[in-house]
């Protein structure tokens, strides 16, 4: 993975002087709130329910053994003893205080790692595919780029204060495990003519208006990405609406005034930019690119798992993927405990996981947009000396895209932006579905719950989707079925009226159960809805 | 009766106007009637709150109840992590927010 | 404090600005003010007649005013290009970036502030309008990429 050099590593250090400046003007009172508000998100810190909250950029979402060691530490001596792990691939804190903030961006600083444009209207963390440069679906490896433009972000003096905020995600395959479709701007990574570019998709998001980006470029080459993004965020500099805050993000201006103009724009402000010498020479992502050269795996080994405890046997069919050098797997670690809290994880946990990345994964490991953690470079042997480890930790559900590997947002919990809690209601779908035998009957089904419009739960893009509003006062609940945040991308059908917490748990056990009845051949649940469509499970829900 | 709550400014706690001064016990909130706004101003430049506001709140037998959910869960803590809240050895108090 | 902030050799431009509108209906006045929302291509034809351009920021959130600075500087405007209105100390350095070199802020700014905000950073990751080397470019230095 990328190695910061020294130019990298003054940048984080300077920006930890900055903020503390920031900080310290703040405390005497020589910026108001108002004033330090704006440069304290670009650092990443919110105001939330209980205390501020630090939202710890994990640049598309790869760490080493070390940072995440240092991760389990800040949370032990400056939170509360955990972490979140966010549908963006960050850590988030949920208890820190203001004057502490500098500190620990400096501790993060020690292992090469910031809070730098996790939050405020600039560009955010740049996230990409959880199995790249480990899976054999890819035509690159996605991530390289994403360091590229992780530098190209980071500052950059004309796109710091944008309408709102903007997403970007770059993958390398045919299968979508990163949901590149719903992003500001995604790239997905094609070759032509044995050159590597990209297909670049704008005007994507979740939110209050979801929509799926479209292709506005089949192939923009490596040597040219650069400038052509300075095109797309000069236009939606420009043009994107600063009147409502609800109507700025660029999905808007394509939607508005439709992607041909956007990509007509674009191209002429392209044919500008692509002159002024704005693109790295191809030797810059060829130095990034020896980061992520592929580990010296060893040659020889077996492919064979010893399947005798059930337990493990169970555990391997659904947590472990084909890696792309034999011998090898793809190890998922799902933080979706039945009774616990998605995403979270103790300062323990995340120790434990650091060692197992150290010990097991050539000292490295990713986090996924499921808020699930992955070893992208493990041996089959070691297999089953991990799962012991996970199991003692209670880190080894096996329910990686079952209908318990529920995606949900910290919700009215933690969150001042929340309408309802949604992790209460996760975790009594997790209950009525715990079932091992159950989970399994029911196969592939994502449940995605959101606190508020604003979507972190990516509601929009869940097979079953929930949302949470404020019904005079009293927590309501939507559900939404047939989103798919995969290379499928489709949104969410509101079903009808909405349920109070325990009425939405029935509800989706209604539309399993439909499910089930009408499935035919090997359909997914999706497949199922996507055939037979809303009536029958409408039908079935309210009578 | 109106009170007046926010944020510690350096530590982030939630924090409620006692009347004179900031407590981190919803119970201690004074009746701020029409001067929260005036107070929140005053408390705001002087450095001891930040993203203060006014909200409705009643007095029961449990003590003071803000009207809204989301107060009621800033005063108390996180309900999924009672362990974490005010009121960690009380069984019942996730049932409060409610 | 320091009310006014200039990068340019001599005098800064005295002459009160017109609105883009009133400069591209008549001829005479050589400082014009450019809005939020308004397009600075509509100067390009004009630029040898200008020694001033300001640009309001109305709020320092409102970020459309550098890429208005940035269009002009690409385009070859070499006059003064002033940032007015709400300007902090923590954008001098992207303004600067972006092809600004006075300020006049609403608010006044601390110098001391000011010089620290200067010197903060040794290194850009980006190419810009302001001659800065890149960090990519000092990473290959045998590479000159026009």
């Amino acid at each position: 993975m990328y190695r910061y050099d020294s130019y990298d590593q003054s940048i984080v250090d300077a920006r930890v002087e900055e903020f503390r400046d920031q900080v310290q003007r703040r405390l005497t009172g020589a910026l108001t709130e108002d004033q330090f508000k704006p440069l304290r998100l670009m650092n990443g810190l919110y105001l939330q329910l209980h205390a501020y909250m630090l939202r710890v950029a994990i640049p598309y979402g790869t760490l080493s053994a070390k940072q995440m060691r240092k991760l389990g530490e800040i949370a032990a001596k400056y939170d509360r003893g955990y972490g979140h792990f966010t549908t963006r691939q960050n850590l988030q804190y949920n208890w820190i205080k203001l004057a502490d903030a500098p500190d620990i961006l400096a501790e993060l600083a020690t292992v090469e790692m910031h809070a730098i444009q996790t939050s405020g209207n600039c560009i955010r963390n740049i996230s990409s595919d959880q199995y790249a440069g480990v899976s054999a679906d890819e035509v690159a490896d996605p991530r390289p780029w994403a360091e590229l433009l992780r530098q190209w972000s980071s500052f950059h003096p004309e796109f710091t204060y944008l309408p709102r905020k903007f997403k970007i995600c770059v993958i390398a395959s045919d299968d979508d495990r990163a949901a590149m479709r719903l992003h500001d701007i995604g790239l997905k990574l094609v070759s032509k003519d044995g050159k590597i570019g990209a297909e670049v998709y704008a005007g994507g998001g979740m939110g209050r208006t979801p929509m799926v980006a479209p292709l506005i470029n089949g192939f923009v080459p490596e040597d040219e990405i650069i400038s052509y993004l300075e095109a797309c965020l000069r236009v939606y500099n420009r043009y994107g609406r600063r009147d409502n805050k609800y109507k700025a993000r660029i999905k808007i201006l394509v939607h508005e005034i439709g992607v041909e103009d956007y990509k007509r724009q674009v191209e002429e402000e392209f044919a500008h930019m692509r002159t002024l010498g704005l693109n790295p020479p191809v030797e810059e992502l060829d130095r990034i690119r020896a980061f992520f050269a592929a580990p010296a795996y060893e040659n020889g080994l077996s492919d064979a798992i010893e399947r005798a405890d059930p337990a493990f046997a169970l555990w391997v069919d659904r947590q472990v993927a084909p890696h792309k050098a034999p011998g090898y797997a793809i190890v998922n670690i799902s933080l979706k405990p039945l009774t616990g809290i998605p995403g979270d994880a103790s300062a323990e946990q995340i120790e434990l996981v650091a060692t197992l990345a150290e010990q097991y994964s050539l000292d490295e490991l990713r986090v996924t947009h499921a808020q699930n953690l992955v070893l992208p470079h493990v041996k089959k042997a070691d297999l089953h000396a991990i799962w012991q480890k996970l199991e003692e930790a209670g880190l080894a559900e096996a329910n990686l895209d079952l209908i318990t590997d529920i995606i949900a947002c910290p919700g009215l919990d933690y969150c001042a932006l929340a309408n309802a809690r949604s992790i209460p209601l996760a975790q009594k779908i997790a209950q009525r579905f715990a079932a091992a035998e159950r989970q399994a009957e029911l196969g592939e089904l994502k449940v995605k719950i959101s606190g508020c419009i604003n979507a972190c739960g990516h509601h929009h893009a869940g097979h079953i989707g929930v949302l949470g509003v404020d019904r005079k006062g009293v927590e309501n609940f939507q559900l939404s079925l047939g989103g798919s945040g995969a290379e499928d991308a489709s949104l969410g059908q509101i079903t009808g009226p909405g349920f109070s917490e325990d009425g939405v748990v029935d509800a989706i056990e209604k539309v399993t159960d439909l499910y089930l009845a009408q499935r035919e051949g090997g359909e997914r649940f999706l497949d199922t809805y996507r055939r037979i469509g809303m009536k029958p499970f409408k039908e079935a829900i309210y009578g | 009766m109106k009170i007046l709550t926010g944020n510690d400014l350096v530590s982030g706690d939630v924090i409620w106007w006692a009347g004179d001064g900031w407590s981190r016990q919803v119970c201690d909130s004074a009746d701020v009637g029409e001067r929260g706004d005036d107070l929140a101003r005053t408390e705001e430049a002087a450095l001891r709150v930040v993203g203060a506001y006014v909200i409705d709140a009643t007095v029961t037998e449990d003590g003071v109840r803000p009207a809204h959910i989301k107060d009621r869960i800033r005063a108390l803590g996180p309900t999924v992590r009672p362990d974490l809240t005010l009121k960690p050895n009380d069984a019942d108090a996730g049932n409060w927010v409610i | 404090m320091v009310e006014f902030l200039s990068f340019r050799d001599g005098e800064a431009a005295q002459e009160p600005s017109v609105t883009v509108e009133a400069f591209t209906g008549q001829s005479n006045s050589t400082a014009v003010r450019i809005e939020a929302g308004e397009d600075a291509r509509e100067l390009l034809p004009y630029l040898d007649r200008l020694s001033l351009v300001e640009i309001n920021f109305p709020a320092y959130g409102d970020g459309r005013g550098y890429s208005a600075a940035r269009i002009l500087r690409e385009s070859g405007y070499r006059g003064e290009l002033r940032a007015v209105g709400d300007v902090l100390v923590d954008q001098i350095v992207a303004m600067r970036r972006c092809g600004f070199d006075s300020f006049h802020p609403a608010k006044p700014l601390d110098d001391a502030a000011v010089d620290r905000a200067l010197h903060r950073y040794a290194d850009v990751y980006q190419k810009a309008i302001d001659g800065r080397t890149p960090i990519w470019a000092k990473r290959h230095p045998e590479k000159i990429n026009g």
